[in-house]
């Protein structure tokens, strides 16, 4: 069974414990004067894995106010990475996280290209650089628990469950809240998520990327890839027979010619 | 002059102690490069693909295309006129893949893993694809090559050899280019609602290789003006102003599919009403890789006027600038958007790109004088050294 989380963004705080339960998990680095992982200026990068951005908006009655985004790996359903690559460093598992294998990886760079979201991050400044994404605890998924961002939330701002049921939760609770804005981004986006978000703000107004594609990546990839084989077959018979003319048709040409020479003298 | 043996010598140069420089720089660097890894770059998470990317991988196999181009006009289709172009196209050609692969070693974070593509597929991959294609394409070329360099040698038999091969090494070298041009393309298919509509379409594998198989004539073009100054061989003719026709209907087929692209997604009203960096970079490839080649071209063609050297050089350089610009919007300012940050290539990434250039044109040099690259040709200081020497493949062409 798959698994999926929701995030309602009315809920988070900004306090920022998912960050560090993340970076003790994984045994990340702080690095908070360049890399900050809560505030303004939070950027996800290769020591972090989740972060949470803090954004002024406006609420219903017009008052600037802040709004909390927790950013991380969305892990699509059809993930444009694991298609990219190619080695298959970056896999799908069943339970949902889309997981990452250095031992493969060549570093050619193309999922970072490749992902709508913008999400994996290198480590430039390692001679031997890995691609580095959240990976949401797939080793604790296993073990049927939450990864452990999801788990030391205070207030509850996420919740972790089977993706059908999240999914009825989260349209159960933009139908039955009027503050909500009417759409669950993860949803659609790229063909579907394992992260969900639920907010009473405009999702590109907390740093959500607002152009990404609601059908999935690698089908139009696929679209092109699935035609060479046949391709294939059909150009080199082509060639081969235009090949096959020419020789034949210079070797009609030269027999012509030393009859003309032997004829001569 | 460097002398290794009585057959085999090296002229210096003042430009030749450049590229050596050059070359010996690009050593030091990407051995530095190697051990430190890609912090001596620009790039970053915003631009994980840059100056290297471009030049080094998609225009150093797109500028390469003269290879399968010519190999296949003049064995595929029996065009013998170009007969006198087809062996420097695959000097070129095997030298710009082998630069390639070298340029793609260097660029990769885990470069001593660069094998694992063989026993790991991601088969879903267009870069997999492409892996494959240019990894086996060097294969062939270097078989398609082996017969100069065997002959050069003096090992007339295995020369023998690999000519036998030629028409199975030429269907599949085209084969395999048609797959791998193309996928160049393909590649930035996914980056739908990334890469600019300008640039994005289910088409770029088509645009892609019909613009390779426009710009390899005239990249031999050029190559044969230049060489031709440098070892006095005459201007062939025959050969070039086929080699100009062809890229003129190529490209005609190319610019006519583009235009037709842009104004089936209404992107083609933008470039006119719209001015930004994205619309100006579109515009200036349009005009100089197209329409300028393009008028020239066909107003040689239509008023019947023969196609001399200055017209098609003209006309190569400027499908040339064409393709690197297209190229270049492709990778970089089509994505500019939505990568948020600007991107500018470090001295180290453009010092180890012009040093594997300069390594390029050094071999490409030594090969040329010394394995009978150039059919003889017209009357040249060097041409009775090199007429000793060469027809493999098929007889010289005695021109005068």
């Amino acid at each position: 069974m798959s698994k999926a989380i929701l995030v309602d963004v009315t809920k988070c705080y900004g306090c920022g414990a998912c960050t560090v339960a993340c970076k003790l998990w994984n045994g990340k680095k702080y690095d908070d004067a360049k890399k900050p992982t809560v505030g303004e200026n939070a950027q996800l990068a290769d020591i972090n894995w989740t972060v949470v951005s803090k954004h002024r908006v406006a609420d219903a009655s017009g008052k600037t106010v802040w709004r909390f985004a927790k950013k991380q790996c969305l892990h699509c359903k059809e993930p444009a990475c694991a298609s990219s690559c190619l080695v298959g460093a970056l896999r799908k598992t069943e339970g949902g996280p889309v997981v990452y294998y250095p031992d493969l990886c060549v570093g050619c760079r193309y999922c970072m290209i490749a992902c709508p979201f913008g999400i994996p991050k290198y480590e430039w400044d390692k001679s031997f650089p890995e691609v580095s994404k959240c990976q949401m605890c797939s080793g604790r998924l296993a073990k049927n628990e939450a990864p452990a961002c999801v788990s030391v939330c205070p207030n509850s701002a996420m919740k972790f469950g089977d993706s059908e049921q999240i999914l009825k939760d989260a349209r159960a609770a933009i139908a039955s809240d009027k503050r909500y804005v009417k759409h669950i981004y993860g949803e659609k986006e790229a063909g579907g998520t394992a992260w969900m978000y639920i907010s009473d703000q405009p999702f590109d107004k907390l740093g959500f990327k607002a152009t990404v594609k609601n059908r999935p990546l690698p089908e139009y990839t696929w679209k092109i890839i699935n035609k060479i084989p046949a391709a294939l077959v059909v150009w080199s018979g082509i060639l081969t027979g235009v090949y096959m003319i020419t020789k034949r048709r210079d070797a009609v040409k030269s027999s012509k010619n030393s009859e003309g020479k032997g004829g001569k003298p | 002059m460097i002398r290794i043996n009585s057959n085999i010598t090296f002229r210096m140069t003042g430009f030749r102690k450049v590229l050596m420089f050059f070359s010996a720089m690009f050593f030091v660097l990407v051995a530095y490069r190697f051990a430190v890894g890609l912090s001596i770059t620009n790039l970053s998470d915003a631009w994980p693909w840059g100056l290297w990317t471009v030049i080094d991988v998609k225009l150093g196999i797109a500028l390469a295309a003269g290879g399968f181009t010519t190999a296949g006009i003049y064995y595929v289709l029996g065009i013998k006129k170009i007969e006198s172009v087809v062996k420097p196209a695959l000097l070129t050609a095997w030298l710009g893949y082998c630069m390639v692969a070298l340029g793609l070693l260097v660029d990769l974070g885990r470069w001593y893993g660069f094998w694992h593509p063989i026993v790991s597929w991601g088969h879903h991959s267009v870069m997999f694809e492409l892996y494959m294609c240019v990894l086996l394409y060097t294969v062939v070329l270097t078989a398609e090559f082996a017969p100069i360099f065997f002959d050069g040698i003096g090992f007339k038999r295995t020369a023998k050899f690999f000519v036998r091969l030629t028409g199975f090494l030429v269907i599949a070298g085209i084969v395999l280019s048609t797959m791998h041009q193309s996928s160049l393309g393909s590649m930035y298919v996914l980056m739908a609602g990334r890469l600019d509509r300008l640039w994005w379409t289910m088409a770029l594998p088509i645009l892609y290789f019909s613009s390779a198989v426009a710009v390899g004539p005239a990249v031999v073009t050029c190559e044969s003006a230049l060489s031709g100054k440098a070892y006095k061989h005459e201007w062939d003719n025959e050969a070039m102003p086929f080699l100009a026709k062809w890229s003129g209907y190529v490209l005609s087929f190319y610019f006519v599919a583009r235009i037709v692209d842009l104004i089936v997604r209404d992107q083609f009203t933008r470039l006119f009403t719209t001015f930004d960096a994205q619309t100006f970079m579109c515009l200036l490839e349009l005009i100089i890789g197209s329409v300028l080649p393009l008028l020239f071209f066909w107003s040689y063609n239509v008023s019947g006027k023969f196609m001399d050297k200055r017209m098609a050089v003209r006309n190569a350089i400027f499908i040339i600038l064409g393709v690197v610009l297209n190229r270049t919007n492709v990778v970089i300012t089509g994505m500019w958007k939505s990568a948020g940050t600007s991107y500018f290539p470090s001295l180290q990434e453009i010092l180890i790109t012009v040093g594997l250039t300069s390594f390029g044109i050094l071999i490409y040099l030594f090969i040329a004088e010394n394995f009978g690259v150039f059919t003889p040709h017209g009357h040249g200081a060097e041409d009775e050294d090199v007429s000793v020497r060469s027809g493999v493949g098929a007889g010289g062409v005695p021109t005068t």
